[in-house]
């Protein structure tokens, strides 16, 4: 049989599969170039076709019929519900709070949901320059929920990050509350070992790991110690349909995959 | 009033030694013509202002255009890293450019406030993070009716302002469809706009489509007719985005060696736009080139 050829689901199709898992139908999605496009992709072919696609270029309600090469390609404009300015899209949208979901990665994640996309080391000197915030900072602070999707290594889940970018659920040791963030702040962040979620402190916890993979291996691949839940639950992994789905029609030339 | 000129003529009358400058574009209708102009005609000093500055923008500072770089997301969308920009910025760089760092939304608000005439913008924003704490042009007001406390950003008026369009007529009116930017704000908040044009057509097109036009002329000081004046960026039915053009980049420019070759050839190696397209690749242009999909058209009548 077929299914038995296929070969085991690598680690990004593990993260867009449990990604998507995180999408409701209808859930008005702001969508990231990447892991978040295929997870919105998947989610949209399989239990949630009503999801609502909004992408920070400008396109809404976007039904891409290829994989976008970039957040700004032609085909998210082709079929869209509409296509607004891009203050439209901070301000009537993402501020005015109708984004229930965002997705955000990035070089740095710390306890507590911060993430660093702007520069390793000093600021003003800095080791390397990365590309900066883009709209990650406010999506951030505005998303009702918040899903962080980054692989896991002692060298991007920091004890600190060297700069937040995008506030996560405690910065310098205040709360989103205490901060006046209107969002609610990431409620997972989704690796390819296993998923974190959060505390009433808004400190990450592990959740669930992959078939095969141990709690021990996910503290080693974490750069502070690693809250760890009693029983970690089972992280779903894609089946033979969802990996062909992803391999045959979502990402046929694997850009992401 | 007749706007039309070369591409050169515009570059020249509008863009000084040490200009405030904008060629606009969200992944769509990034005018590379334009840049590629400035770096021919030898102009520097200039603070490069956009969301999104890209290859061009990259191309303008390895080219030495560029003192001071205004912007929010740095990168080649999907690919990888500005490699001049890096290599201009990073701790081992003994020739650094100035950064002054946002957000898409903070620097978007300092275009709405100048667009709006007004001296800054509110923002619910930056709470917490360390974008604010490295800029010390985002600062806070309480807000009078509820107390709240926001962020504000002080408006921002470019000097000139590069913006693409699908189609423009002689005095600047112009109409794009498609992504949309930050385009109309960027024109707005211009001290100077020059539109670039796929297609020059007359008024009365103009005037059949009201709702299409972004860009009034009244506000526009110089029209170029340049067709293909994006590649490798795209004109939404026109033609499709070099993916492969970004991807190549990523090897052309990791290297100076490579990246002033690249610069020799297409940039300081030909006239203009109709140089530069010449020596791309045969076929390519026919590759890119859209494939109609026209909308059925509105009844304006009353």
């Amino acid at each position: 049989m077929a299914t038995e050829t296929l070969a085991p689901p690598t680690a990004s199709e593990r993260m867009a599969h449990r990604a998507a898992q995180e999408l409701r139908d209808g859930d008005v999605t702001f969508v990231g170039i990447g892991l978040p496009n295929l997870a919105c992709n998947l989610a949209r072919a399989t239990h949630a076709p009503g999801l609502f696609m909004i992408y920070e270029s400008g396109a809404v309600g976007a039904i891409p019929e290829r994989l976008p090469v970039s957040i700004g390609d032609p085909s998210l404009v082709t079929d869209s519900l509409a296509v607004v300015g891009q203050a439209d899209i901070f301000q009537c949208l993402l501020q005015r709070g109708l984004i229930e979901v965002g997705f955000l990665g990035g070089a740095q994640v710390d306890r507590w949901g911060n993430i660093n996309t702007t520069v390793i080391g000093d600021y003003a000197h800095p080791k390397i320059r990365l590309p900066g915030s883009g709209g990650a900072c406010e999506i951030a602070v505005h998303a009702r929920r918040l899903l962080i999707v980054m692989r896991m290594s002692k060298r991007t889940f920091v004890e600190t990050c060297d700069f937040v970018t995008s506030p996560g659920h405690r910065v310098n040791g205040r709360s989103r509350e205490e901060l006046g963030m209107p969002g609610g702040g990431p409620t997972r962040i989704i690796t390819d070992l296993g998923v974190l979620d959060f505390d009433a402190t808004g400190e990450a916890v592990l959740a669930e790991v992959y078939p095969g993979v141990t709690p021990e291996q996910v503290q080693q691949a974490c750069g502070w110690s690693l809250r760890i839940a009693p029983t970690p639950r089972t992280a779903p992994e894609p089946d033979a349909s969802v990996l062909r789905l992803l391999r045959e029609k979502l990402d046929p030339k694997r850009l992401y995959l | 009033m007749n706007k039309l000129c070369s591409m050169r003529e515009a570059i020249a009358a509008s863009v000084k030694h040490g200009s405030s400058l904008v060629i606009d574009g969200f992944t769509h209708l990034i005018c590379f013509a334009a840049g590629h102009e400035i770096i021919r005609q030898g102009i520097q000093d200039l603070t490069a202002i956009r969301l999104t500055p890209d290859l061009v923008y990259d191309q303008l500072i390895e080219a030495g255009a560029v003192r001071k770089l205004v912007f929010s997301w740095a990168g080649n969308p999907g690919v990888g890293s500005l490699h001049a920009l890096r290599r201009r910025s990073e701790a081992s760089s003994s020739e650094r450019l100035e950064l002054e760092e946002y957000s898409h939304f903070g620097l978007l608000s300092r275009l709405l406030a100048a667009s709006a005439g007004l001296p800054f913008w509110p923002l619910s924003n930056y709470q917490g993070g360390d974008i604010a704490r490295v800029n010390p042009s985002i600062k806070t007001v309480r807000c009078p009716y509820t107390g709240r406390e926001l962020a504000t950003v002080p408006a921002l008026h470019p000097d000139v302002a590069i913006i693409h369009c699908q189609r423009a007529d002689a005095e600047g009116n112009a109409q794009v469809w498609g992504l949309l930017g930050s385009q109309k704000e960027v024109a707005f908040a211009a001290r100077k706009v020059i539109v670039v044009a796929e297609e020059i057509v007359p008024t009365e097109l103009i005037r059949k489509d009201p709702n299409r036009t972004l860009v009034p002329g009244i506000i526009v000081s110089h029209v170029v007719h340049e067709p293909w004046g994006c590649h490798p960026s795209f004109v939404q039915g026109f033609h499709d985005r070099d993916n492969d053009f970004y991807v190549k980049w990523e090897d052309i420019s990791r290297q100076p060696e490579t990246y002033r070759a690249w610069l020799e050839e297409f940039v300081y190696g030909v006239k203009d736009r109709r140089g530069y397209l010449s020596r791309l690749e045969s076929g390519l242009l026919d590759k890119l080139r859209a494939k109609a999909r026209v909308c059925a058209g509105v009844d304006y009548g009353y």
